[in-house]
């Protein structure tokens, strides 16, 4: 890392919730709102301390349920605000149609998820459920790996929603417990650098009596589909804004943000896809194939939504195989969410490339470096047989 | 708003300029018409007061219905305390 980029930052040891509000306070919002929900609990409780102790200057809106949280940061936006709310799981499902409200109105808000299983049977544990479950919501949606990158992209989410480009919420997802409890250590930029990056929100729509405007009006048959069409463009948009954050960033903070975290791909044949904090587990496991010889890397998937389409041609084409490891369940889809997703970008122009979905660790069932080593030699071998049309279930009593 | 406006032109995130319902006038989803009884009236303004539209117009302490508006709901003729209101069937 740069020098220089190194004056500009401390290290800091936290958890994954607690890097999350780190980056809000430092990010100074005007209006939290949010409902405790295990495991996103301790940014909620962190970010209330900062307030009632000072640190903070912003109004922390106690509510009683994710509905009313999502409604509260809804109207703080229209207000002006630069706002945060977090949840998970049931809490989530609990906003859906808030998610909604939130996009269509054009509210740079942005969202913490700490990615957990959603109920029937309850669980509180890791998976990818409920994250995707809000795919069709309108969000811009990215999934930190580890504390490092939650903080980041909270940060530069501000900036991505805030862009007049833009003006969409963003959500921060990283897995539950793994990540939101696990105590890391990373960079985290100083107070006055992250002041001077966000600066203060000054776009967006708001709330303005000198000149009243109606929001969240009726719009029927004869203007919905060019309002739903205008926010279409603005994800759209949104591709080339992310780029430039980036950028911006690797040059205060010296590390470097790609929609695609690529391990090993150089010359690999087959390529492991995951989320989270199974990038990491997966890269372990890749370097130990790799040693028995296997031409094998890992594509992370860092940018969800807006769905990295170019980048994902451009790594995935080369590829004889993709193993694509999906911690959530689409019952009654040809895949997970993510496996459609790099099909569709590849077809019909590379359909030669052979995919195989796996769907595991649901409801936090652990997955290890020896797990995705089976998957992978699994996976290949019902590839090459002819056997990946239908999605295969890892770590799972038959 | 004109059916022309397309999608880049359009308004962001479904606002509008205010004033916009002054032009829809709603009296046309009534019912029934609320009748006031001026002989009975004792001009304590308490449908005025809960007229939720607002469709009764206020003069110093006369009230009168604003049928282009009022649509119809009974509040008033339910509320006056003097039951100087009824409610009559519009002729279809």
């Amino acid at each position: 890392m740069m020098t220089k980029a190194l004056s500009r930052q401390h290290r800091i040891a936290l958890t994954g919730n607690d890097a999350v509000a780190y980056a809000v306070k430092q990010a100074r919002v005007d209006v939290i709102s949010a409902y405790p929900i295990t495991p996103q609990t301790f940014v909620v409780e962190t970010l209330s301390r900062y307030v009632y102790d000072g640190e903070l200057d912003a109004k922390f809106i106690a509510v009683e349920s994710e509905h009313s949280a999502m409604s509260a940061v809804i109207g703080a936006a229209l207000a002006g605000a630069r706002t945060f709310t977090a949840t998970s799981s049931q809490g989530l499902a609990y906003m859906w149609e808030a998610l909604y409200a939130a996009s269509g109105l054009r509210l740079p808000i942005v969202m913490a998820l700490a990615a957990r299983a959603l109920s029937a049977p309850i669980n509180i544990h890791n998976d990818h459920s409920d994250f995707f479950g809000m795919r069709d919501s309108g969000w811009i949606m990215f999934n930190g790996e580890e504390a490092q990158e939650t903080y980041d992209l909270t940060i530069m989410a501000y900036k991505i929603a805030e862009d007049p480009r833009v003006l969409l919420p963003v959500v921060v997802s990283y897995d539950g417990f793994i990540v939101s409890h696990a105590i890391s250590d990373f960079y985290a930029l100083n107070d006055d650098v992250v002041a001077e990056f966000l600066g203060k929100r000054t776009t967006g729509p708001k709330i303005d009596p000198d000149n009243p405007r109606s929001f969240g009006v009726l719009a029927l048959q004869d203007s919905y589909f060019e309002f739903k069409r205008q926010q279409y463009e603005a994800m759209e948009n949104s591709r080339q804004v992310i780029r430039e954050v980036f950028e911006k960033y690797a040059e205060i903070s010296g590390r470097e943000y790609k929609p695609l975290k690529e391990y090993m791909t150089e010359d690999a044949e087959t390529c492991i896809v995951a989320m989270g904090s199974t990038v990491g587990t997966a890269r372990q496991a890749v370097k130990t194939l790799r040693e028995k010889g296997e031409k094998v890397g890992v594509i992370g998937i860092l940018q969800y939504r807006p769905w990295p389409t170019k980048e994902v041609e451009q790594a995935f084409s080369r590829f004889k195989r993709i193993i694509v490891m999906e911690k959530t369940m689409s019952p009654g889809a040809r895949a997970g969410p993510m496996y459609e997703d790099i099909a569709s970008t590849l077809y019909p122009k590379h359909s030669e490339v052979k995919m195989i979905d796996y769907t595991y660790g649901l409801g936090g069932r652990d997955i290890s470096p020896q797990g995705i080593i089976d998957i992978y030699r699994l996976g290949k071998e019902l590839i090459d047989k002819d056997k990946n049309d239908r999605v295969q279930f890892y770590g799972v009593r038959e | 708003m004109g059916t022309s406006v397309t999608w880049r032109e359009i308004d962001l995130g479904g606002s509008v300029a205010g004033g916009t319902s002054e032009r829809y006038k709603t009296g046309n989803w009534r019912v029934e018409r609320p009748i006031i009884d001026y002989g009975k009236c004792v001009k304590c303004l308490i449908c005025w007061l809960y007229c939720p539209e607002p469709a009764i117009i206020r003069k110093g302490n006369e009230v009168k219905i604003d049928y282009d508006y009022c649509k119809g709901c009974g509040i008033c003729a339910e509320e006056c305390p003097v039951k100087a209101i009824s409610m009559v069937p519009e002729e279809v």
